[in-house]
């Protein structure tokens, strides 16, 4: 469309906004490979003409860095994986079975798929409290593997398959188990991964829940790592803390390059109930 | 025989870390919040009924007013630039080109969305930086004196504004693209017939067509602006003063910092008040565009 639009406008406007949305990161690596003492000084340096990793260095030695790696690894990997088997399991109940109270049980979960985490933290905070869970990673883990929008996505995904095959498969003498297992839940891996590559980037990038919950150190996870980093650093080197940031980007743009499409389908999703 | 009682056992088995889930952290937590509003709440001394105390404390307390005023000028501009730009460049991003040009721009701008807020804030609040921030160095090539980005009340909004813009107009970007994409290319042909080209063709054929999509952006666009914290947070703390302190930092500061838990819940309650109206809008006027189309 808009075929008349002049190309080098256009193209030049796109230019524009391509470099204002990668610059600040590009500047991010950059200034992460000066020396620490260097890290100031203008003019910004764009090109890492003498890489210098002293930085990247200095970060494991300053915070943490692998344990809260390893915080953050743990609580988005087993929030994804959570989120993707009881997601899956919920949605094909509610797909491909009837019973009384299905109707209530279904409107209940669409009900509370836009209700968000932060209008409820005070009263989440004294369950995970009663719970005994204060300050540890279960406190993140536990609330954020019930998913209410993962088990609408995984519903409208079995909805989508045949029911043939499954009538077949009973007709065949197969239980309902195998009908899941061995017929349904292999054709469902997609949609699957939909919801944990969602469930990858979101908890990867939380901090509102960790500041919250994590009260020691030793449970902090990187973003919250990374913010506390910089407020005990101040203004003493920035190539530190950027190293710090770089790194905690590399595993979202790993997720970003090989599951785009599953990120896209999952986000734009939900716009589409 | 034995196929049924099979069936009525996966069906609870498998409902049940969900719905189980759901009720003990989403539902429970509603219902509780629904009751703490009403009392005043330490944690360590019993709760004490104040009836609507916490409520009127809302209306009267300067920081709460000042957090749902900031709140809405941030939504208001933040939803309105996040809009305009996502729609502009899916346009662009949607007209003729080479198919790698467009998987190029269309992952770049979609690129932000991966990165968490709490590492963007980090870095921009490096690049926003009065005296060694690039930003500045930059506006200084053009003669432009040093802007105290983080430091002046009305500077520190167009901040947490623009670096949460930065992060999220991609989101919109993708619906757009999407919406953009659903449109059968003999209406521009048609279109074109008749003189629609340009702006004409735009505001004449393109937007009354994604007219649902833009609609279901801005709905999702403001809920998400609602609860805005990370950014304010991590550049500002919401300060200078009260400039950019947002309502889910005041429910935070009044529950985690000053033990208030009932005006906490209290401030909670409103905000998914307002969530769920907007909600409700969007499903009043998404009916009316179904059936328009």
């Amino acid at each position: 469309m808009t075929r008349r639009l002049p190309a080098l406008a256009k193209y030049a406007a796109l230019l524009v906004a391509a470099v204002l949305t990668l610059g600040p990161v590009w500047w991010t690596f950059t200034t992460s490979l000066r020396p620490a003492a260097e890290s100031f000084s203008l003019p910004p340096s764009f090109f890492p003409t003498s890489p210098d990793f002293s930085s990247y260095a200095a970060v494991f030695e300053q915070i943490a860095v692998p344990l809260l790696v390893l915080n953050s690894a743990l609580v988005t990997g087993v929030v994804a994986l959570g989120q993707m088997l009881t997601a899956a399991m919920a949605g094909y109940v509610f797909a491909r079975m009837e019973f009384r109270g299905k109707n209530l049980l279904f409107a209940i979960v669409l009900s509370t798929m836009m209700v968000p985490v932060q209008v409820t933290i005070v009263p989440v905070f004294m369950i995970i409290r009663g719970m005994g869970l204060s300050d540890t990673l279960l406190a993140l883990i536990l609330p954020a593997i019930p998913t209410a929008f993962g088990t609408f996505l995984m519903r409208q995904y079995f909805l989508g398959l045949p029911l043939e095959l499954g009538e077949a498969a009973a007709l065949d003498g197969a239980s309902p188990w195998r009908t899941f297992f061995s017929i349904y839940a292999p054709l469902a891996l997609s949609g699957m991964a939909i919801v944990g590559v969602l469930a990858f980037n979101y908890h990867w990038n939380e901090f509102f829940r960790p500041l919250i919950f994590m009260i020691s150190e030793q449970n902090y996870t990187l973003p919250l790592g990374l913010v506390t980093l910089q407020g005990n650093l101040g203004t003493g080197s920035i190539s530190v803390v950027l190293a710090g940031v770089i790194l905690s980007m590399v595993p979202a743009v790993v997720v970003f390059l090989f599951g785009q499409r599953y990120l896209r389908e999952g986000l734009t999703a939900g716009s589409s109930k | 025989m034995t196929t049924d009682r099979d069936s009525a056992l996966l069906r609870w088995l498998f409902l049940a870390p969900t719905m189980l889930g759901i009720g003990i952290f989403v539902v429970l937590p509603i219902v509780g919040s629904l009751v703490l509003a009403f009392f005043r709440w330490d944690i360590i001394t019993a709760p004490q009924f104040v009836g609507l105390a916490n409520f009127t404390a809302m209306a009267t307390d300067r920081t709460v007013g000042i957090s749902f005023l900031n709140t809405a000028v941030f939504v208001l501009f933040a939803v309105t630039a996040q809009l305009v730009v996502a729609m502009l460049l899916a346009v662009l991003v949607s007209s003729r080109m080479p198919g790698w040009l467009r998987v190029f721009f269309r992952s770049t701008f979609f690129f932000p969305l991966v990165l968490s807020a709490a590492s963007v804030s980090i870095l921009m609040k490096y690049l926003f930086n009065e005296s060694y921030g690039v930003i500045n160095w930059l506006l200084s090539l053009l003669g432009i004196p040093a802007v105290p980005w983080l430091t002046s009340p009305q500077w520190a909004m167009v901040v947490v504004i623009a670096v949460y813009v930065w992060q999220n107009f991609g989101f919109s970007f993708l619906l757009f693209v999407g919406g953009l994409s659903a449109i059968p290319t003999e209406v521009y042909e048609a279109g074109s017939i008749d003189g629609a080209t340009g702006w004409r063709q735009f505001r004449h054929l393109t937007l009354p067509l994604v007219s649902p999509t833009v609609l279901v952006a801005s709905v999702m666009a403001i809920i998400s602006a609602l609860q805005v914290f990370d950014q304010p947070y991590v550049l500002t703390r919401g300060g200078p003063g009260d400039s950019t302190r947002t309502v889910v930092m005041v429910i935070y500061e009044s529950a985690f910092r000053e033990l208030e838990f009932g005006r906490a819940s209290a401030i909670g309650l409103v905000l998914m008040i307002l969530i769920m109206l907007v909600t409700a809008v969007q499903f009043r006027l998404a009916r009316r565009f179904v059936f328009y189309q």
